[in-house]
């Protein structure tokens, strides 16, 4: 009986029990709001500083520029143009965009294949690549780099510079499939099957089925994989800095700020306005995809 | 099979053969060019778990006096610093993300602190690493960190934080917990809206208090998403590599080396000594270890999960 009592009140709420609850969460809200404030400040800060003239940087922490408004735009034209670093945003862009569209093509094809046309082995397959999610890259850096040294893959060919980046295309393709296939499957799965039939009743090939029903139904899943493949090819260090190594105008802007970072070591004013520019990519996708993004971090969350 | 194909042929030639090659690898001491060279069997292991200090030096680990170890961190080389990732690393994200996923369900603003406290996710360990080397700046007027201390303590000598041996672990640690939280939070954050409110409710209805709810109700029906998420950050912390290169080169020294780093070191970096390319692939081979348990337990998960559906 004594449940009945204490439920009432929790339809009935007067000032005072408001009062009450206001007092008694008043640590949840301040718990909350601190660790927001102390995940926010830090990029702040960089963001910050980016604006800041040189001088000002030295002599006092970026907290100042709050109260003493003295912007500039000059850091970002010297770091864009004395550094190379327009240039290594470039070969961020030349390097993330096919490392992108060549997983999702051929990830999106295996995952039809495991998902609506039976073959022989498939489930122990679609087990393997299950396991491949998993393998670290460093367990594949010296063979692809001696397998694309081999294939002269890490030079420019017939005059196109463009030929460099074949070798980091395709170890970021690999490295990206096992997902892609893994992702795009589960999701194809849950297509209605009926629609299916239907369509091979009526005469359609598998590609026709492929590219008419599963891909415009797929949008979603195929956003989620794409947006995530992007962010993890514009954002990868390791395979660009093994793939690239000796070719310092092919790097990317990765590769590029470290660079920076031991030869200009203090100079804030360059390191905060070239990250500020490696981060304004991944936070314009992030914002204007949100939904796409967190849903495939969370499908993603099976590989690292 | 014809559509499985391409996909399959790349992972096949760019994962699984390579994967093989190291392997093998691991057993030679290798060359310049990466071939075959020079069979020494079990060598590079042997020389890794018992003869090299930058990997492993058992003489400076406080060994299972784990207090001790915890506190006063040894300088125990590669191996000693990963295991220390692995604890503080594990513990804090899932705790801070724990936290944050059952408070900000109850709050207005939920979206506002998630979005904030989730960006970083979005940001490259390159940007990161500089992000935090900015915090931890040993300038007192610049450094955020030396700025905030010496604000409570006018007598406080400002720190160089990633330059001390003993703190610059702890440093790196905290910044790419940092960058991880969100993930951590926003899973388990999806994972209590799926419980069912009727639940909850009921629980209330019977007078249980917030804190028994929490330990009998939610922590239970979240051990499934909790443990996907603790293997996440397990294999994130085996492989971590990018914020080290970026913040420290695995210095002061080779305080802050971990086992990627020591893998990347080994094999592109080390050409001065006798030890050839098969010694940073039997690093390799090690990281794979590590990692393979992970690999049996997604693919038991998954054939687990269709004999249900």
């Amino acid at each position: 009986m004594a449940t009945v009592d204490q439920a009432v009140p929790i339809s009935a709420q007067t000032r005072s029990e408001r009062l009450i609850r206001l007092i008694t969460r008043t640590p949840i809200h301040f718990g909350l709001i601190a660790i927001a404030v102390i995940w926010l400040v830090p990029t702040v800060g960089l963001a910050i500083t980016s604006f800041r003239k040189p001088n000002n940087i030295a002599a006092t922490g970026w907290w100042h520029a709050l109260t003493q408004w003295d912007w500039t735009l000059h850091n970002y034209g010297s770091v864009i143009h004395a550094t190379g670093m327009g240039h290594a945003w470039v070969n961020s862009l030349i390097i993330t965009l096919p490392a992108t569209i060549l997983p999702l093509t051929l990830g999106a094809l295996a995952a039809f294949g495991f998902a609506w046309v039976p073959f022989p082995f498939r489930d122990t397959l679609f087990l393997a690549i299950i396991a491949l999610m998993i393998v670290p890259i460093q367990t594949s850096l010296v063979p692809l780099l001696k397998l694309f040294r081999d294939w002269h893959l890490n030079s420019p060919h017939f005059g196109i510079g463009a030929f460099s980046f074949v070798g980091i295309w395709l170890a970021h393709t690999a490295f990206g499939l096992p997902l892609a296939v893994f992702l795009l499957r589960n999701f194809f799965i849950t297509l209605p099957k009926d629609l299916i039939e239907a369509a091979r009743m009526d005469g359609a090939s598998n590609l026709a089925i492929f590219r008419r029903i599963v891909v415009p139904l797929s949008v979603p899943a195929l956003a989620s994989f794409g947006i995530f493949q992007f962010l993890w090819v514009w954002n990868d260090l390791l395979m660009a800095l093994v793939f690239l190594a000796g070719q310092p105008d092919k790097a990317p802007m990765t590769v590029r700020i470290p660079y920076l970072l031991s030869t200009y070591g203090q100079e804030y004013n360059l390191l905060s306005a070239a990250a500020f520019l490696l981060m304004i990519v991944p936070l314009i996708v992030f914002f204007s995809l949100q939904r796409y993004f967190v849903q495939g971090l969370l499908a993603g969350s099976v590989k690292t | 099979m014809l559509f499985a194909s391409p996909a399959l042929i790349v992972l096949g030639l760019f994962v699984i053969y390579p994967a093989y090659y190291t392997i093998r690898l691991a057993f030679y001491q290798g060359d310049f060019n990466f071939h075959l060279f020079h069979y020494l069997g079990l060598k590079n292991f042997k020389d890794l778990l018992t003869n090299d200090p930058d990997f492993l030096d058992t003489s400076k680990f406080h060994g299972f006096n784990i207090v001790k170890e915890l506190v006063y961190k040894s300088d125990g080389g590669a191996l000693i610093n990963n295991v220390h990732w692995v604890i503080f690393y594990l513990s804090f994200s899932l705790i801070i993300g724990l936290g944050l996923a059952v408070l900000a369900v109850r709050v207005r603003y939920e979206r506002a602190v998630k979005t904030a406290i989730f960006v970083p996710m979005a940001i490259s360990a390159t940007a990161v690493g500089i992000i935090w080397l900015f915090v931890y700046s040993p300038n007192p007027d610049t450094g955020l960190l030396n700025a905030i201390i010496h604000g409570f303590d006018n007598g406080f000598h400002p720190i160089a934080w990633v330059g001390r041996p003993s703190l610059v672990n702890y440093c790196l640690i905290f910044a790419y917990i940092w960058a991880s939280v969100g993930f951590v939070m926003v899973v388990l954050s999806a994972a209590i809206k799926g419980i069912p409110a009727e639940i909850m409710e009921a629980a209330r209805v019977d007078g249980a208090g917030e804190w028994n709810i929490f330990r009998r109700i939610m922590f239970p029906m979240l051990s499934l998403p909790i443990s996907v998420v603790t293997v996440w950050l397990f294999v994130n912390v085996i492989k971590v590599f990018d914020i080290i290169y970026v913040m420290t080169s695995g210095g002061p020294g080779t305080s802050s080396r971990v086992i990627a780093f020591t893998m990347y070191e080994e094999t592109f970096q080390n050409f001065s000594n006798t030890r050839g390319p098969g010694y940073g692939a039997a690093v390799a081979v090690i990281m794979l270890v590590l990692v393979a348990p992970v690999m049996v337990l997604n693919v038991r998960r998954f054939r687990s999960e269709r004999v249900v559906t």
